[in-house]
């Protein structure tokens, strides 16, 4: 089958294909999902949750006599990646809950991922195992030794098919790097190195190397009294092997190319939308807080999403965003309770699509929106457990702002605040989404005709 | 004589009400401070941030532990009362006190 671009000049019709997880009220905390990432053919799915689990899960062949159903997402492998710890010397818990994910480019055929919680980066091997030698002369079929003088023939071990076995094994742990909480991991274009940033500090890691890092970007103060704002996440440019950027808490992107120095305190390009300095208020700064920033496909853009926007911005234009979305700007009436409850401070992800020409990110009462850059038009649509049929068209909904409410419309005060899509994943050439709902994962694809 | 508007109002003073009704923003800011007076006066600076970077439950303090344990000597240790859940501030935890932090042994339920 072609795989299909993008959207097209209508517009696109989404379908609920699959939904993973249980039903249960009152689900517990371990199972909520932190992190979604496909890898980079689409061919496998991942998830970490915050009990510090991963699951894997890899796309079926596509049947020849079912031409309608794409291929559906099963189990490919599950594994605990991180564990609870203790920092005895300052007293503090780490929790296990898997922050990020990302996909090493397939080399072989085995399969490689990073996962990291607040404090430790690992990187795991998936391998599949389909045949087990058989036929051993100084052991027996159940493992037991053999008496040697028992022995009288030698015979030569072959390889006998089995059931598939995937396994997943961790092949670094790369600790001991990160005084704060790590935000962002990124694989960098050249496939040896990595990064990982936390609130402060950016380190670069090769990953044949796990007991020692490079810092490249540090802004802690000397004086913390100082601190204005803190490193919220960071990516390494798709092609450029030299230049990464991150986003801070003051709504701020760095560029920075390591070719100038060793440590990249000294910005190459900094992008900052001109504030209108009568429109402050309290809540400015916290609603500017970037909390993704995302390289498109070409590495010609980026994207950003705050609390209440996403923009792209052009990287040979630092002054402004050439592109600005409204997410869910009539919670700006509601900032005072959204700091009241602490949902002002959601980290909220942004993803494109294969070709950089729809965005998407997450927002509350498990709504999605997507922006189609090309023809301005945007969608809201949500993923809930009544519109699981299967390849149930996704209806657009609707957030009425006041005045009369329209029947299928629902009123910003009626808006389930707990039920917020954080994390969302784009397949990397076709009409694939993964949308994260709490403690469910929503498969949707577009309409086949 | 009109009690709405108050005559000769400065333009800052005609400027705030006028924001009052246009930006729903200053509106929920005016609502922020009415409730929490004391509010710090550089919103999302040094305060926040340092809440941010300092996330993670402070527990037991072998320190504190011990220095407590040696200034009272033979008398018992203040233990927590019954209910509560988190260990902090005044009283002195002991190692019985804290929650135990298992790790999951139970497969994801998106795996099931």
């Amino acid at each position: 089958m072609i795989p299909r671009l993008g959207a097209l000049t209508q517009d696109t019709l989404w379908c609920f294909s699959q939904v993973k997880g249980t039903i249960e009220i009152g689900a517990t905390e371990a199972d909520i999902i932190s992190t979604v990432e496909f890898n980079h053919t689409g061919e496998l799915l991942a998830t970490g949750d915050k009990g510090g689990r991963v699951v894997i899960f890899q796309r079926e062949q596509e049947s020849k006599n079912q031409v309608h159903r794409r291929g559906e997402y099963n189990v490919y492998s599950t594994f605990q990646s991180h564990e609870p710890e203790f920092d005895y010397l300052k007293s503090l818990e780490i929790e296990e809950k898997i922050n990020k994910i990302r996909w090493l480019p397939q080399q072989n055929a085995a399969y490689f991922l990073l996962s990291t919680n607040d404090k430790t980066v690992k990187l795991w091997k998936v391998s599949e195992r389909d045949k087990r030698p058989e036929g051993y002369n100084l052991k027996d079929e159940e493992g037991r030794l053999r008496d040697p003088a028992t022995i009288t023939t030698l015979r030569v071990p072959v390889l006998r098919p089995m059931d598939l076995m995937v396994e997943a094994t961790p092949r670094r742990v790369f600790a001991n790097a990160h005084t704060y909480h790590i935000n962002s991991i990124s694989v960098n274009s050249d496939y040896e190195t990595y990064m990982s940033a936390d609130d402060l500090r950016i380190n670069l890691w090769n990953f044949e190397i796990t007991n020692q890092s490079f810092n490249i970007v540090d802004i802690k103060p000397a004086n913390m009294e100082e601190l204005t704002e803190v490193i919220t996440a960071a990516e390494f440019h798709p092609h450029h092997c030299n230049t990464f950027v991150y986003s801070s808490s003051k709504g701020t992107i760095r560029l920075c190319d390591m070719r100038a120095s060793a440590l990249c305190d000294r910005h190459t390009k900094f992008f900052e939308e001109p504030e209108d300095p009568s429109n402050r208020s309290f809540f400015s700064e916290i609603i500017s807080s970037i909390s993704d920033v995302k390289f498109s496909h070409s590495g010609r853009y980026i994207m950003t999403r705050d609390y209440l926007t996403v923009k792209v911005w052009d990287l040979n234009m630092e002054n402004r965003p050439i592109e600005t979305y409204q997410v869910h700007d009539y919670l700006r009436s509601k900032l005072c309770s959204l700091y009241e409850n602490d949902c002002i401070f959601d980290k909220f992800e942004c993803v494109w699509n294969g070709s950089d020409s729809v965005i998407m990110t997450g927002s509350y009462n498990n709504f999605f929106r997507m922006f189609d850059r090309n023809t301005k038009r945007d969608v809201t649509l949500e993923a809930s457990r009544e519109n699981s049929k299967p390849r149930a068209i996704l209806k657009p909904r609707k957030v009425c702002v006041g005045g009369k409410r329209r029947k299928d419309e629902i009123s910003v005060d009626s808006l389930d605040f707990s039920k917020k899509i954080l994390h969302t994943a784009w397949h990397p050439s076709e009409n694939i989404i993964a949308v994260a709902a709490t403690n469910n994962l929503y498969i949707f694809q577009d309409k086949v005709n | 004589m009109s009690a709405e508007v108050p005559e000769g109002a400065s333009a800052e003073e005609q400027k705030e009400m006028e924001d009052k009704v246009t930006s729903p923003e200053k509106a929920e800011e005016a609502k922020l401070k009415a409730r929490y007076p004391h509010l710090g006066q550089k919103p999302g600076g040094s305060d926040f941030l340092r809440k941010r970077l300092q996330k993670g439950q402070k527990y037991f303090d072998s320190g504190d532990y011990n220095m407590a344990k040696a200034k009272m000597k033979n008398k018992q240790l203040p233990t927590a009362a019954p209910d509560k859940t988190e260990v902090t501030g005044d009283h002195i935890p002991t190692p019985q006190d804290l929650p135990q932090r298992k790790p999951s042994l139970v497969t994801s339920k998106l795996a099931g």
